[in-house]
C-alpha cells in the first residue's frame, strides 16, 4: 500500500469507469406519470483503477461515493455512461452476462450486523459464493470454508455458528472471508471499518493490507474517515456532491490539495497531537450540502466556497491537471488553491457576509 | 439438539461453569420458550392425542365392533325410536339412526384434521410463493398477483363456497380446495410485507453482488427470515379451516353424508338436542376443544418466535424471569393482521 519501501503498483488499467451517470426520476401522476424533477446520484464521474493499486474513495454523506460502489458492482444499473473491467465493458449488463464477472468483482459492505443474514449459519453464508458458480460442494466446500476463516483470522470451528454469536470484528472478517472466496481481482471495500471502534479497525485494516499483498487484490476503498484513506490508498478521489472534486497520488493530494473543498476536508480532520491541533486552522464552510435535487449551476461547490467568483457559477470546470501538478494530479476548479494560500481567512470573511452576526 | 441435551446444557448454564458452549439457533432457543410454556404444551398435547385418534379410528372402531355407519336399531335406539344416551355400550350415546356417536366423533376427527391440515398445508405453499414472487419482483409481477390477491380477499367466501359445491356436487377435494383458495391470499399479503422490506437488507445486496439467482436469494436468504410469521399463522388457519369445513357439512354442501363430519353431525343434531342433548353436545365439544387447542398452540408459537415482555391481554401467561432463555426475536413486529388472524 503505502509503504515506500513496496514498488509502486505497475499495473494496467483494471477498471475504467467512464462519464457514469445516474439520475433518478422523480416522477407524479396518478395513472400517467411525468418526471419532475431528478436527484442527481452520480453526475459524470471518471475514474481509473491500475492493477494492485489501492483508490480511496472520499466524501461526506450524500456525495455518491456508496452509491457509485454499487454501480461498479453492478447491482444497480446506470443511466449513462461505461464501466470498464479487464478491457470488457459491463455496463448494465443483464444478469447472466455478468455472472463471471462476479468472481472477479466482490464488495465488503460496511454494516457488519447487516450484511449476514441472521438466519444462516456462518459456514453457509461464507461458502455461498461456492455453491452458486458451483466450483465445489460437500466437504471440498467445507475445507474451502474453514482455509477461508483461517485466513481471515477466525476459528475454523465455529463453522456452524450464527452471525448473532459473533463481535463486530469478527463479522467483519466474515465478510471479508466471503469477499475472498472466489479469489477475486477487486475488491470494493464500502467503508469497511466505519462501524468499528479504532482498535478493531486497525485490525481490519492490517488483515486487508495482508491480503492485498498476498493474493494480488485491487482495491476501492471508500471511507469518510481521512485518516484512514491516507493509511491505506496509493490513490485519492475526492467526490462532492456526485462529482469528483480532486483525484491524485495521495501523497499529492494530502499535502497540497488544490480544490478547497479538499482543503476544507483536510483542515477538518482531527489531529492526533493536541498541540498541531491548536495550531491548525480550521475551514469552516457556509451552509450545508445542497439537495442532489437541485444542485447549483456551474461548479457545485461555489455557494460554500472561499474563493468562489462569477465563473464558477456559470460553468463547470473540468477535471483535468493544474499547473506545477504532475499528471496524475487532476483538480476540478477555476481557481484552485496556491501553495500557502490561507483558506481560513476567506472562509470566515465569506461566513461573516453569509451569516452576519454569528461568531 | 435433542430435548435431553438442551436440559442438561440449560442445567449446566445456570451453574455458570465453563462448559462447552454450543450453538444455539434461533429456532432451538424459540422451542425451548415453546416448551416451558404450559398452555401451549398442553395444547400441543391434546392436539397429539387427537391425531392420534383419528389416525386409528378404523383400529378403534373394529376394537368395539362398531362401524361409523352401523345403525343400532335394537340396541341404539329406544322403544319409541329415541336416541339412547351416554352407557358402557355407548360413550356418547346414539344419533337418530342408533349409530355410535363416539365412533362418528372420531371418524369426524379424521376429516376435520385431514381437511384442515391438508388444504393449510396447500394454502400456505401457494401463499408462500405467491408473497415471495410479488415482493422480490416487484413492478409489473407484483401489480398483477397483488391485485389477484386482493381480488380473492374479497370474495364472499360462504356463498362461492356453496355456488361451487352447488355445481360440481359435494366431495372432499373440491372441500379441501376451496379452504385453501381463500386462505392463501391473507398469508400471501403478510408474506409480500415481509419480502419487500427484507429485500432491502444489506445481506440480500450481498447475495446478489456474489451473484445468487433472485430464486436463490427467494428461498435461502429471505424465506427463512419469513417464516416465523408464515408458521404462526399456519398454525392459526388449520382451526379457520377446520371450522369452515363444519360450515360447509353444516350446510350440507360439505361432507356426504353417511361419512360423518362434525358439522353435518351437528346439524342432524339440531332437531333433537331437546331430548337428546348428547347428540348435540359431543360433536360441538369436539369441534370447541380442537379449534381452542390449535389457536392456543398458534399463540404460544408466537410468543415463542416473538417474544415480547407485555402483549395486550397476555395477562394468564407471565414469562417466568428466571428461565435462561433469551435471544433474538424471530419475527418482525407484529403487524396487525397477524393478530387478527
Amino acid at each position: 500500500m503505502t509503504d515506500a519501501t513496496a514498488p509502486a503498483p505497475a499495473g494496467d488499467v483494471l477498471l475504467r469507469v467512464e462519464n457514469l451517470v445516474k439520475h433518478y426520476p422523480v416522477r407524479v401522476g396518478v395513472l400517467v406519470k411525468r418526471e419532475v424533477a431528478s436527484v442527481k446520484a452520480v453526475d459524470g464521474v471518471d475514474l481509473e483503477l491500475r492493477r494492485g493499486e489501492t483508490l480511496g474513495l472520499v466524501g461526506e454523506t450524500g456525495s455518491g461515493k456508496s452509491t457509485l460502489a454499487r454501480y461498479i458492482a453492478g447491482l444497480h444499473p446506470v443511466t449513462s455512461g461505461h464501466i470498464t473491467f479487464d478491457g470488457r465493458d459491463i455496463t448494465n449488463l443483464p444478469r447472466q452476462k455478468m455472472q463471471p464477472f462476479r468472481r472477479d468483482i466482490q464488495m465488503i459492505f460496511q454494516d457488519p450486523y447487516g450484511s449476514l443474514n441472521p438466519r444462516r449459519r456462518v459456514g453457509s453464508i461464507i461458502g455461498d459464493p461456492f455453491t452458486v458458480h458451483k466450483i465445489a460442494s460437500g466437504d471440498k466446500r467445507k475445507r474451502l470454508v474453514q482455509e477461508l476463516m483461517e485466513r481471515v483470522g477466525l476459528n475454523p470451528e465455529h463453522y456452524n455458528r450464527f452471525p448473532a454469536e459473533f463481535s463486530g470484528g469478527q463479522r467483519q472478517r466474515i465478510g471479508v472471508a466471503r469477499a475472498l472466496a472466489l479469489r477475486p481481482k477487486l475488491i470494493i471495500c464500502d467503508e469497511p471499518v466505519s462501524a468499528l471502534d479504532v482498535s478493531i479497525q486497525a485490525q481490519i485494516l492490517n488483515l486487508l493490507e495482508d491480503l492485498q499483498s498476498d493474493f494480488g487484490l485491487t482495491y476501492l476503498f471508500i471511507a469518510h474517515d481521512l485518516s484512514v484513506v491516507r493509511h491505506v490508498s496509493d490513490r485519492v478521489a475526492v467526490m462532492y456532491l456526485g462529482k469528483l472534486a480532486e483525484t491524485g497520488e495521495t501523497g499529492d493530494v494530502y499535502s497540497s490539495g488544490r480544490h478547497p473543498y479538499t482543503q476544507a476536508l483536510l483542515a477538518a480532520a482531527p489531529a492526533a497531537d493536541p498541540d498541531e491541533a491548536d495550531s491548525r486552522q480550521r475551514i469552516i464552510l457556509v451552509g450545508d450540502v445542497p439537495s442532489p435535487l437541485l444542485p447549483p449551476p456551474g461548479c457545485r461547490f461555489h455557494p460554500r466556497c472561499p474563493k468562489a467568483q462569477e465563473l464558477c457559477s456559470q460553468v463547470v470546470p473540468p477535471l483535468e491537471v493544474k499547473s506545477g501538478d504532475p499528471e496524475t494530479h487532476r483538480t476540478a476548479c477555476h481557481f484552485p488553491v496556491e501553495t500557502g494560500e490561507d483558506l481560513a481567512r476567506a472562509a470566515d470573511m465569506l461566513r461573516d457576509r453569509a451569516e452576519p452576526g454569528l461568531g | 439438539m435433542s430435548l435431553t441435551e438442551v436440559q442438561t446444557v440449560g442445567t449446566s448454564v445456570e451453574a455458570a461453569s465453563v462448559q462447552s458452549i454450543a450453538g444455539r439457533s434461533p429456532w432451538q432457543l424459540a422451542w425451548r420458550r415453546l416448551r416451558s410454556d404450559k398452555v401451549a404444551v398442553a395444547s400441543g398435547i391434546v392436539i397429539l392425542l387427537l391425531c392420534l385418534v383419528a389416525v386409528f379410528a378404523p383400529l378403534i372402531a373394529d376394537a368395539t365392533g362398531k362401524s361409523y355407519a352401523e345403525q343400532f336399531r335394537d340396541t341404539g335406539l329406544t322403544n319409541q325410536g329415541l336416541p339412547v344416551g351416554p352407557s358402557g355400550q355407548f360413550w356418547f350415546g346414539t344419533d337418530d339412526l342408533g349409530r355410535d356417536i363416539f365412533i362418528r366423533v372420531i371418524y369426524g376427527a379424521r376429516i376435520s384434521l385431514f381437511v384442515g391440515l391438508s388444504s393449510t398445508a396447500i394454502a400456505v405453499i401457494a401463499g408462500v410463493i405467491v408473497g415471495l414472487y410479488a415482493g422480490y419482483f416487484g413492478g409489473a409481477v407484483d401489480a398483477v398477483l397483488a391485485r389477484f390477491t386482493d381480488t380473492v380477499l374479497a370474495f364472499p367466501y360462504l356463498l362461492l363456497a356453496i355456488a361451487l359445491a352447488a355445481l360440481f356436487g359435494p366431495n372432499l377435494w373440491m372441500v379441501i380446495g376451496v379452504i385453501a383458495f381463500f386462505s392463501w391470499a391473507a398469508l400471501s399479503r403478510i408474506v409480500r410485507g415481509q419480502t419487500l422490506s427484507l429485500k432491502e437488507k444489506e445481506y440480500v445486496e450481498a447475495a446478489r453482488a456474489i451473484g445468487s439467482s433472485p430464486l436463490r436469494i427467494m428461498f435461502i436468504d429471505i424465506l427463512p427470515n419469513v417464516m416465523a410469521p408464515v408458521i404462526v399463522i399456519a398454525t392459526l388457519l388449520v382451526p379457520s379451516a377446520i371450522v369452515f369445513e363444519a360450515t360447509l357439512s353444516f350446510l350440507g354442501v360439505g361432507v356426504v353424508p353417511p361419512t360423518p363430519s362434525w358439522g353435518n353431525m351437528i346439524s342432524d343434531s339440531l332437531s333433537w338436542y331437546t331430548t337428546s342433548w348428547w347428540f348435540l353436545i359431543f360433536p360441538s365439544a369436539a369441534l370447541l376443544v380442537t379449534t381452542l387447542a390449535f389457536n392456543l398452540l398458534g399463540d404460544g408459537i408466537r410468543d415463542a418466535l416473538d417474544p415480547q415482555t407485555e402483549r395486550i391481554f397476555a395477562g394468564r401467561r407471565r414469562r417466568k424471569k428466571s428461565l435462561p432463555i433469551e435471544g433474538p426475536a424471530l419475527v418482525e413486529p407484529p403487524r396487525p393482521e397477524v393478530d387478527e388472524v
